[in-house]
Protein backbone atom coordinates (compact mmCIF):
# COMPACT_ATOMS: atom_id res chain seq x y z
CA UNK A 1 0.00 0.00 0.00
CA UNK A 2 1.69 3.33 -0.90
CA UNK A 3 1.55 6.37 0.89
CA UNK A 4 -0.51 8.05 -2.33
CA UNK A 5 -3.43 5.43 -1.92
CA UNK A 6 -3.78 6.21 1.83
CA UNK A 7 -3.94 9.85 1.16
CA UNK A 8 -6.93 9.33 -1.33
CA UNK A 9 -9.05 7.24 1.22
CA UNK A 10 -9.05 10.25 3.95
CA UNK A 11 -9.94 12.50 1.09
CA UNK A 12 -14.00 12.94 0.77
CA UNK A 13 -14.60 12.02 -2.60
CA UNK A 14 -18.52 13.04 -3.38
CA UNK A 15 -19.68 10.70 -5.92
CA UNK A 16 -22.60 9.88 -6.78
CA UNK A 17 -23.72 7.47 -4.69
CA UNK A 18 -23.01 9.32 -1.66
CA UNK A 19 -24.93 12.34 -2.95
CA UNK A 20 -28.23 10.58 -3.66
CA UNK A 21 -28.00 9.33 -0.17
CA UNK A 22 -27.48 12.97 1.82
CA UNK A 23 -30.72 14.16 -0.63
CA UNK A 24 -32.76 11.27 0.71
CA UNK A 25 -31.72 12.66 4.20
CA UNK A 26 -32.32 15.92 3.81
CA UNK A 27 -35.78 15.46 1.62
CA UNK A 28 -36.40 13.17 5.36
CA UNK A 29 -35.21 15.90 7.62
CA UNK A 30 -38.19 18.16 5.57
CA UNK A 31 -40.92 16.04 5.88
CA UNK A 32 -40.53 15.22 9.28
CA UNK A 33 -42.60 17.97 10.83
CA UNK A 34 -46.00 16.85 8.90
CA UNK A 35 -45.71 14.17 10.93
CA UNK A 36 -47.08 16.50 13.96
CA UNK A 37 -48.09 19.62 11.86
CA UNK A 38 -51.24 20.31 10.32
CA UNK A 39 -51.20 20.76 6.16
CA UNK A 40 -51.85 24.30 7.11
CA UNK A 41 -48.29 24.28 7.53
CA UNK A 42 -47.33 23.46 3.84
CA UNK A 43 -50.48 25.84 2.60
CA UNK A 44 -48.62 28.74 4.68
CA UNK A 45 -45.31 27.92 3.23
CA UNK A 46 -46.72 27.53 -0.89
CA UNK A 47 -48.99 31.04 0.09
CA UNK A 48 -48.71 33.50 -2.78
CA UNK A 49 -47.61 37.04 -2.33
CA UNK A 50 -50.46 38.83 -0.71
CA UNK A 51 -50.77 41.36 -3.13
CA UNK A 52 -51.19 38.69 -5.78
CA UNK A 53 -53.81 36.27 -4.63
CA UNK A 54 -57.07 36.35 -5.83
CA UNK A 55 -60.71 36.76 -3.69
CA UNK A 56 -61.14 33.19 -3.09
CA UNK A 57 -57.76 32.03 -2.25
CA UNK A 58 -57.36 34.98 0.20
CA UNK A 59 -61.07 33.76 1.71
CA UNK A 60 -59.65 30.78 2.39
CA UNK A 61 -56.18 31.76 3.88
CA UNK A 62 -58.26 34.11 6.32
CA UNK A 63 -60.74 30.94 6.99
CA UNK A 64 -57.12 28.72 7.64
CA UNK A 65 -55.70 31.92 10.07
CA UNK A 66 -59.19 32.34 11.93
CA UNK A 67 -59.42 28.72 12.61
CA UNK A 68 -55.52 28.19 13.89
CA UNK A 69 -56.01 31.55 16.05
CA UNK A 70 -59.21 30.42 17.64
CA UNK A 71 -57.67 27.46 18.36
CA UNK A 72 -54.46 28.83 20.08
CA UNK A 73 -56.10 32.01 21.66
CA UNK A 74 -58.86 29.49 22.12
CA UNK A 75 -61.76 32.17 21.73
CA UNK A 76 -63.60 33.28 17.85
CA UNK A 77 -60.96 34.59 16.14
CA UNK A 78 -61.79 37.21 13.08
CA UNK A 79 -59.08 37.97 10.47
CA UNK A 80 -59.95 40.33 7.95
CA UNK A 81 -58.48 41.62 4.79
CA UNK A 82 -60.60 45.05 4.04
CA UNK A 83 -59.03 46.94 1.57
CA UNK A 84 -57.99 50.49 1.71
CA UNK A 85 -61.14 52.69 1.38
CA UNK A 86 -61.49 54.27 -1.39
CA UNK A 87 -60.72 58.49 -1.53
CA UNK A 88 -58.91 57.73 1.69
CA UNK A 89 -55.14 59.50 2.56
CA UNK A 90 -55.07 58.67 6.63
CA UNK A 91 -53.23 61.33 8.15
CA UNK A 92 -52.12 61.80 11.88
CA UNK A 93 -51.35 65.21 13.64
CA UNK A 94 -50.26 65.05 17.35
CA UNK A 95 -50.08 67.83 19.34
CA UNK A 96 -47.19 68.95 21.48
CA UNK A 97 -48.49 72.04 23.15
CA UNK A 98 -51.38 69.02 24.69
CA UNK A 99 -48.89 66.26 25.12
CA UNK A 100 -48.04 65.59 29.07
CA UNK A 101 -46.51 61.88 28.11
CA UNK A 102 -48.55 59.95 30.10
CA UNK A 103 -47.63 56.59 27.48
CA UNK A 104 -51.46 55.76 27.72
CA UNK A 105 -51.14 55.66 24.01
CA UNK A 106 -48.62 53.07 24.42
CA UNK A 107 -50.12 50.40 25.94
CA UNK A 108 -53.49 51.57 24.73
CA UNK A 109 -51.91 50.25 21.29
CA UNK A 110 -50.29 47.21 22.64
CA UNK A 111 -53.40 46.03 24.10
CA UNK A 112 -55.22 46.70 20.72
CA UNK A 113 -52.47 45.51 18.31
CA UNK A 114 -51.73 42.19 20.41
CA UNK A 115 -47.85 43.11 20.21
CA UNK A 116 -45.67 40.63 22.45
CA UNK A 117 -45.70 41.14 26.22
CA UNK A 118 -42.43 39.27 26.70
CA UNK A 119 -40.62 40.05 25.57
CA UNK A 120 -41.71 43.31 25.41
CA UNK A 121 -43.20 45.38 22.01
CA UNK A 122 -44.27 48.73 22.36
CA UNK A 123 -44.90 50.59 18.53
CA UNK A 124 -45.20 53.94 20.24
CA UNK A 125 -42.26 55.92 21.92
CA UNK A 126 -42.39 58.56 23.88
CA UNK A 127 -39.67 60.77 24.58
CA UNK A 128 -39.26 63.47 26.76
CA UNK A 129 -37.61 66.62 25.65
CA UNK A 130 -36.25 69.74 27.22
CA UNK A 131 -38.04 72.61 26.45
CA UNK A 132 -34.83 74.44 26.46
CA UNK A 133 -33.22 72.33 23.70
CA UNK A 134 -36.69 71.98 21.56
CA UNK A 135 -36.84 69.37 19.29
CA UNK A 136 -33.42 67.52 19.46
CA UNK A 137 -33.75 63.67 19.18
CA UNK A 138 -29.58 63.54 20.26
CA UNK A 139 -30.84 64.17 23.61
CA UNK A 140 -34.36 62.75 24.38
CA UNK A 141 -35.25 60.15 26.95
CA UNK A 142 -37.47 57.70 26.44
CA UNK A 143 -37.00 56.09 30.10
CA UNK A 144 -37.93 58.79 32.10
CA UNK A 145 -40.25 57.53 34.92
CA UNK A 146 -41.11 60.54 37.40
CA UNK A 147 -44.24 60.41 40.06
CA UNK A 148 -46.35 62.42 38.04
CA UNK A 149 -46.25 64.23 34.42
CA UNK A 150 -45.81 66.93 32.94
CA UNK A 151 -42.47 67.88 35.00
CA UNK A 152 -41.42 71.22 34.68
CA UNK A 153 -39.15 72.42 31.63
CA UNK A 154 -39.68 69.44 29.84
CA UNK A 155 -42.31 68.27 26.50
CA UNK A 156 -43.32 64.76 25.10
CA UNK A 157 -43.06 63.77 21.82
CA UNK A 158 -44.52 60.30 21.11
CA UNK A 159 -42.97 58.69 17.92
CA UNK A 160 -44.89 56.01 15.99
CA UNK A 161 -44.84 54.87 12.12
CA UNK A 162 -45.15 58.15 10.19
CA UNK A 163 -46.46 55.87 7.70
CA UNK A 164 -44.19 57.87 4.97
CA UNK A 165 -45.45 58.91 1.30
CA UNK A 166 -41.90 58.00 0.66
CA UNK A 167 -40.77 55.64 2.64
CA UNK A 168 -37.30 54.01 2.81
CA UNK A 169 -38.50 50.68 4.28
CA UNK A 170 -40.21 49.45 1.36
CA UNK A 171 -37.68 50.38 -1.03
CA UNK A 172 -34.75 47.89 0.92
CA UNK A 173 -37.29 44.63 1.45
CA UNK A 174 -35.19 41.98 -0.49
CA UNK A 175 -38.91 40.31 -1.10
CA UNK A 176 -41.65 42.82 -0.99
CA UNK A 177 -42.90 42.02 1.96
CA UNK A 178 -43.70 45.32 2.64
CA UNK A 179 -45.37 48.00 0.85
CA UNK A 180 -47.90 51.20 1.05
CA UNK A 181 -51.32 50.55 0.13
CA UNK A 182 -53.24 53.72 -1.77
CA UNK A 183 -54.63 54.79 1.51
CA UNK A 184 -51.23 55.42 2.73
CA UNK A 185 -50.57 52.80 5.31
CA UNK A 186 -47.29 50.92 5.28
CA UNK A 187 -47.87 47.60 5.93
CA UNK A 188 -46.04 44.15 6.44
CA UNK A 189 -46.65 40.86 5.43
CA UNK A 190 -45.98 38.83 7.94
CA UNK A 191 -46.58 35.13 6.43
CA UNK A 192 -43.96 36.84 3.88
CA UNK A 193 -41.55 38.64 5.81
CA UNK A 194 -38.02 36.76 5.89
CA UNK A 195 -37.01 38.51 8.57
CA UNK A 196 -34.03 40.07 7.78
CA UNK A 197 -34.33 43.77 9.34
CA UNK A 198 -33.43 45.64 6.55
CA UNK A 199 -36.28 47.75 6.81
CA UNK A 200 -35.24 48.49 10.37
CA UNK A 201 -32.20 49.90 9.53
CA UNK A 202 -33.64 51.95 6.67
CA UNK A 203 -36.53 53.29 8.88
CA UNK A 204 -35.10 57.01 10.47
CA UNK A 205 -37.88 56.87 13.21
CA UNK A 206 -37.14 53.73 14.67
CA UNK A 207 -40.51 52.65 14.00
CA UNK A 208 -40.55 49.08 13.42
CA UNK A 209 -40.31 46.15 15.30
CA UNK A 210 -38.48 42.27 15.06
CA UNK A 211 -39.69 39.91 16.93
CA UNK A 212 -36.53 37.91 18.27
CA UNK A 213 -38.90 35.17 19.86
CA UNK A 214 -42.67 33.44 19.53
CA UNK A 215 -44.81 36.70 20.76
CA UNK A 216 -45.48 36.40 24.50
CA UNK A 217 -49.70 37.33 24.27
CA UNK A 218 -51.27 35.91 26.70
CA UNK A 219 -54.67 33.96 25.60
CA UNK A 220 -56.80 36.14 27.91
CA UNK A 221 -55.11 39.65 26.50
CA UNK A 222 -55.24 38.68 22.96
CA UNK A 223 -57.89 41.11 20.89
CA UNK A 224 -59.69 38.50 18.84
CA UNK A 225 -60.30 41.74 16.00
CA UNK A 226 -57.83 41.46 13.80
CA UNK A 227 -56.24 42.44 9.88
CA UNK A 228 -54.63 40.39 8.16
CA UNK A 229 -52.29 42.54 7.72
CA UNK A 230 -52.46 44.65 11.02
CA UNK A 231 -52.91 43.22 14.28
CA UNK A 232 -53.19 39.58 13.81
CA UNK A 233 -50.96 37.28 16.07
CA UNK A 234 -47.18 37.54 14.47
CA UNK A 235 -45.07 34.19 14.26
CA UNK A 236 -41.42 34.31 15.58
CA UNK A 237 -38.82 36.24 12.98
CA UNK A 238 -40.76 38.97 11.26
CA UNK A 239 -41.15 42.85 11.51
CA UNK A 240 -44.06 44.75 12.70
CA UNK A 241 -44.90 48.12 12.76
CA UNK A 242 -47.97 50.77 13.30
CA UNK A 243 -51.22 50.49 10.74
CA UNK A 244 -53.17 53.33 12.38
CA UNK A 245 -55.01 50.72 13.55
CA UNK A 246 -56.07 49.47 9.94
CA UNK A 247 -58.83 46.82 11.55
CA UNK A 248 -60.62 50.09 13.67
CA UNK A 249 -60.16 53.32 10.66
CA UNK A 250 -60.56 51.05 7.29
CA UNK A 251 -63.84 49.76 8.38
CA UNK A 252 -66.88 51.82 6.59
CA UNK A 253 -67.77 52.52 10.24
CA UNK A 254 -64.19 53.96 10.73
CA UNK A 255 -63.55 54.28 14.45
CA UNK A 256 -60.23 56.16 15.47
CA UNK A 257 -57.10 54.55 16.64
CA UNK A 258 -56.84 52.98 19.61
CA UNK A 259 -53.91 55.14 20.79
CA UNK A 260 -56.03 58.37 20.24
CA UNK A 261 -59.15 57.27 21.98
CA UNK A 262 -57.25 56.34 24.73
CA UNK A 263 -55.18 59.66 24.84
CA UNK A 264 -56.58 61.68 28.23
CA UNK A 265 -55.19 64.99 26.72
CA UNK A 266 -57.09 64.63 23.31
CA UNK A 267 -53.76 65.23 21.59
CA UNK A 268 -53.85 62.78 18.79
CA UNK A 269 -55.90 63.72 15.64
CA UNK A 270 -56.69 61.60 13.40
CA UNK A 271 -58.47 62.23 9.74
CA UNK A 272 -58.75 61.71 5.93
CA UNK A 273 -55.89 64.18 4.34
CA UNK A 274 -58.20 64.26 1.45
CA UNK A 275 -61.40 65.58 2.64
CA UNK A 276 -61.31 69.86 3.09
CA UNK A 277 -63.49 69.61 6.05
CA UNK A 278 -61.55 67.06 8.47
CA UNK A 279 -59.97 68.04 11.45
CA UNK A 280 -56.65 66.49 9.98
CA UNK A 281 -56.61 69.42 7.73
CA UNK A 282 -58.05 71.89 9.64
CA UNK A 283 -54.85 71.50 11.63
CA UNK A 284 -52.19 71.93 8.63
CA UNK A 285 -53.68 74.95 7.26
CA UNK A 286 -54.29 76.46 10.65
CA UNK A 287 -51.77 75.98 12.92
CA UNK A 288 -48.29 75.17 13.43
CA UNK A 289 -46.58 72.29 12.03
CA UNK A 290 -43.54 70.08 11.11
CA UNK A 291 -42.96 67.20 10.29
CA UNK A 292 -39.86 64.86 11.55
CA UNK A 293 -36.79 64.33 9.97
CA UNK A 294 -38.05 66.53 7.04
CA UNK A 295 -34.44 67.05 5.39
CA UNK A 296 -34.68 62.90 4.57
CA UNK A 297 -37.60 63.38 2.27
CA UNK A 298 -39.61 60.21 3.63
CA UNK A 299 -42.75 62.79 3.16
CA UNK A 300 -44.33 61.43 6.73
CA UNK A 301 -48.41 61.55 7.16
CA UNK A 302 -47.78 62.02 10.76
CA UNK A 303 -47.63 65.90 11.57
CA UNK A 304 -46.99 67.35 14.73
CA UNK A 305 -48.18 70.38 15.98
CA UNK A 306 -48.86 73.21 18.39
CA UNK A 307 -52.16 74.22 19.33
CA UNK A 308 -51.12 77.31 21.12
CA UNK B 1 -66.57 107.58 16.41
CA UNK B 2 -65.76 105.44 20.02
CA UNK B 3 -69.16 105.62 21.20
CA UNK B 4 -70.58 103.87 18.15
CA UNK B 5 -68.49 101.23 18.47
CA UNK B 6 -69.04 100.77 22.05
CA UNK B 7 -72.89 100.90 21.30
CA UNK B 8 -72.39 98.14 18.83
CA UNK B 9 -69.98 95.93 21.21
CA UNK B 10 -73.04 96.51 24.30
CA UNK B 11 -76.05 95.94 21.71
CA UNK B 12 -74.02 92.60 20.71
CA UNK B 13 -73.93 91.43 23.99
CA UNK B 14 -77.02 92.15 24.67
CA UNK B 15 -78.38 90.23 22.03
CA UNK B 16 -75.69 87.79 20.97
CA UNK B 17 -75.84 86.24 17.69
CA UNK B 18 -78.47 82.48 17.71
CA UNK B 19 -76.63 80.51 15.46
CA UNK B 20 -75.00 79.05 18.25
CA UNK B 21 -78.49 77.16 19.25
CA UNK B 22 -78.55 75.56 15.79
CA UNK B 23 -75.35 72.96 16.56
CA UNK B 24 -75.16 70.40 18.29
CA UNK B 25 -72.58 68.49 20.25
CA UNK B 26 -72.71 64.98 21.36
CA UNK B 27 -71.45 65.20 25.06
CA UNK B 28 -71.85 62.74 27.78
CA UNK B 29 -73.67 64.50 30.53
CA UNK B 30 -71.74 67.13 32.84
CA UNK B 31 -69.25 65.38 35.55
CA UNK B 32 -71.74 66.76 38.68
CA UNK B 33 -70.68 65.84 42.00
CA UNK B 34 -72.97 62.83 42.70
CA UNK B 35 -76.44 64.00 44.47
CA UNK B 36 -75.88 67.82 43.81
CA UNK B 37 -77.61 68.44 40.99
CA UNK B 38 -81.02 69.35 40.49
CA UNK B 39 -79.38 72.30 42.90
CA UNK B 40 -83.05 73.64 42.64
CA UNK B 41 -83.87 71.22 45.30
CA UNK B 42 -81.63 73.23 48.40
CA UNK B 43 -81.77 76.44 46.63
CA UNK B 44 -85.75 77.43 45.68
CA UNK B 45 -85.89 77.52 49.96
CA UNK B 46 -83.46 79.99 50.07
CA UNK B 47 -83.51 84.02 49.22
CA UNK B 48 -80.25 84.57 47.13
CA UNK B 49 -78.01 86.34 48.57
CA UNK B 50 -76.24 88.26 45.73
CA UNK B 51 -73.25 89.22 47.96
CA UNK B 52 -69.90 88.31 47.45
CA UNK B 53 -68.40 86.32 50.62
CA UNK B 54 -66.95 83.46 51.55
CA UNK B 55 -69.32 80.32 51.66
CA UNK B 56 -68.95 78.76 55.17
CA UNK B 57 -71.80 76.23 55.21
CA UNK B 58 -72.07 74.26 52.02
CA UNK B 59 -69.83 74.07 48.88
CA UNK B 60 -66.75 74.28 51.56
CA UNK B 61 -64.67 71.98 49.12
CA UNK B 62 -65.26 74.60 46.00
CA UNK B 63 -61.91 76.47 45.46
CA UNK B 64 -61.58 78.65 43.14
CA UNK B 65 -57.67 78.52 41.36
CA UNK B 66 -55.73 79.20 38.66
CA UNK B 67 -59.29 81.29 36.92
CA UNK B 68 -58.47 84.92 38.17
CA UNK B 69 -60.33 84.06 41.47
CA UNK B 70 -59.89 87.39 42.93
CA UNK B 71 -62.26 88.24 39.98
CA UNK B 72 -64.68 85.56 39.88
CA UNK B 73 -67.99 84.58 42.11
CA UNK B 74 -70.39 82.41 41.69
CA UNK B 75 -73.02 84.27 40.57
CA UNK B 76 -70.18 85.28 37.54
CA UNK B 77 -71.54 81.89 35.88
CA UNK B 78 -74.33 80.41 37.99
CA UNK B 79 -78.01 82.01 37.37
CA UNK B 80 -79.14 83.55 40.40
CA UNK B 81 -82.83 83.41 40.28
CA UNK B 82 -82.65 79.45 38.63
CA UNK B 83 -79.88 77.40 39.91
CA UNK B 84 -79.92 74.82 37.45
CA UNK B 85 -79.29 76.62 34.82
CA UNK B 86 -75.64 78.82 34.23
CA UNK B 87 -76.02 82.45 32.79
CA UNK B 88 -74.35 83.89 29.90
CA UNK B 89 -72.79 87.48 29.84
CA UNK B 90 -75.67 88.31 27.75
CA UNK B 91 -78.38 87.12 30.50
CA UNK B 92 -79.05 84.51 28.37
CA UNK B 93 -79.70 81.18 30.46
CA UNK B 94 -78.51 78.26 29.24
CA UNK B 95 -78.14 74.35 30.55
CA UNK B 96 -75.49 72.92 32.08
CA UNK B 97 -74.89 70.35 28.85
CA UNK B 98 -73.99 73.56 27.15
CA UNK B 99 -71.45 75.20 29.46
CA UNK B 100 -68.70 75.11 26.56
CA UNK B 101 -70.70 78.25 25.47
CA UNK B 102 -69.95 79.97 28.77
CA UNK B 103 -66.23 78.81 29.29
CA UNK B 104 -66.07 80.11 25.23
CA UNK B 105 -67.42 83.56 25.98
CA UNK B 106 -63.64 84.33 26.97
CA UNK B 107 -61.83 81.68 26.18
CA UNK B 108 -62.56 82.21 22.43
CA UNK B 109 -59.86 80.43 20.54
CA UNK B 110 -60.06 77.26 22.78
CA UNK B 111 -63.87 77.34 21.21
CA UNK B 112 -63.26 77.33 18.14
CA UNK B 113 -60.61 74.98 18.26
CA UNK B 114 -62.57 72.21 20.13
CA UNK B 115 -65.82 72.96 17.67
CA UNK B 116 -63.24 71.63 14.92
CA UNK B 117 -62.05 68.97 17.25
CA UNK B 118 -58.85 70.37 17.42
CA UNK B 119 -59.07 71.29 21.37
CA UNK B 120 -59.80 68.90 23.23
CA UNK B 121 -60.62 64.63 23.06
CA UNK B 122 -63.03 63.62 20.33
CA UNK B 123 -64.06 59.88 20.13
CA UNK B 124 -66.04 57.87 17.63
CA UNK B 125 -65.89 57.71 13.95
CA UNK B 126 -63.12 59.54 11.96
CA UNK B 127 -65.30 59.50 9.09
CA UNK B 128 -68.75 59.96 10.87
CA UNK B 129 -70.27 60.72 14.51
CA UNK B 130 -67.84 62.31 17.13
CA UNK B 131 -67.93 62.08 20.95
CA UNK B 132 -67.36 65.36 22.16
CA UNK B 133 -66.46 66.37 25.88
CA UNK B 134 -67.31 69.68 28.30
CA UNK B 135 -65.13 71.56 28.81
CA UNK B 136 -65.64 70.35 32.37
CA UNK B 137 -64.87 67.40 31.82
CA UNK B 138 -61.12 67.81 31.39
CA UNK B 139 -60.95 70.95 33.54
CA UNK B 140 -62.33 71.66 36.48
CA UNK B 141 -64.57 74.80 36.26
CA UNK B 142 -63.65 76.18 39.52
CA UNK B 143 -59.99 75.24 38.99
CA UNK B 144 -59.18 74.62 35.65
CA UNK B 145 -55.46 73.59 35.53
CA UNK B 146 -55.37 69.90 34.26
CA UNK B 147 -54.22 67.65 36.69
CA UNK B 148 -51.14 66.21 36.82
CA UNK B 149 -50.95 62.49 35.68
CA UNK B 150 -49.42 59.41 36.92
CA UNK B 151 -47.39 58.39 33.71
CA UNK B 152 -47.65 54.56 33.02
CA UNK B 153 -44.71 52.37 33.23
CA UNK B 154 -41.37 53.18 31.19
CA UNK B 155 -40.68 50.45 28.53
CA UNK B 156 -37.74 48.09 29.30
CA UNK B 157 -34.52 48.55 28.28
CA UNK B 158 -33.08 46.24 25.22
CA UNK B 159 -30.65 45.14 27.53
CA UNK B 160 -33.29 43.66 29.71
CA UNK B 161 -35.39 42.17 27.15
CA UNK B 162 -34.63 38.35 27.29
Amino acid sequence: MSDMEEHDERVFRLTRRKALKGLALGIGTMVLPAKDASASVWESFFQKHFRELGRLERQKILARLEKEYSAQYKKSVRVKDTPPPEGVLFGYALDLSRCVGCRRCVYGCVTENNQSRDPQIHWIKVLRLSKERGVDLEHSEQYYNPATVPQEGYFYMPVQCQQCENPPCTKVCPVQATWKETDGIVVVDYNWCIGCRYCMAACPYGARHFNWKKPGLPAGDMNPETHYLGNRPRPVGVVEKCTFCMQRTREPDGHYPACLEVCPVGARKFGNLLDPTSEIRNVIENKRVFILKEDLNTQPKFYYFYSV
Amino acid sequence: MFDMAEAARREFWLSPPKMESDESYMVPPPPFTEGIFPCSECHKEMRPNPKRRELKEEHTNIQLKNHAEKERWCLDCHDMNNRDKLRLVSGEQIDFTESYRLCGQCHGDKYRDWKTGIHGKRTGQWNGKKQYLLCAHCHNPHNPRFKELQPKPPPMRPENIR
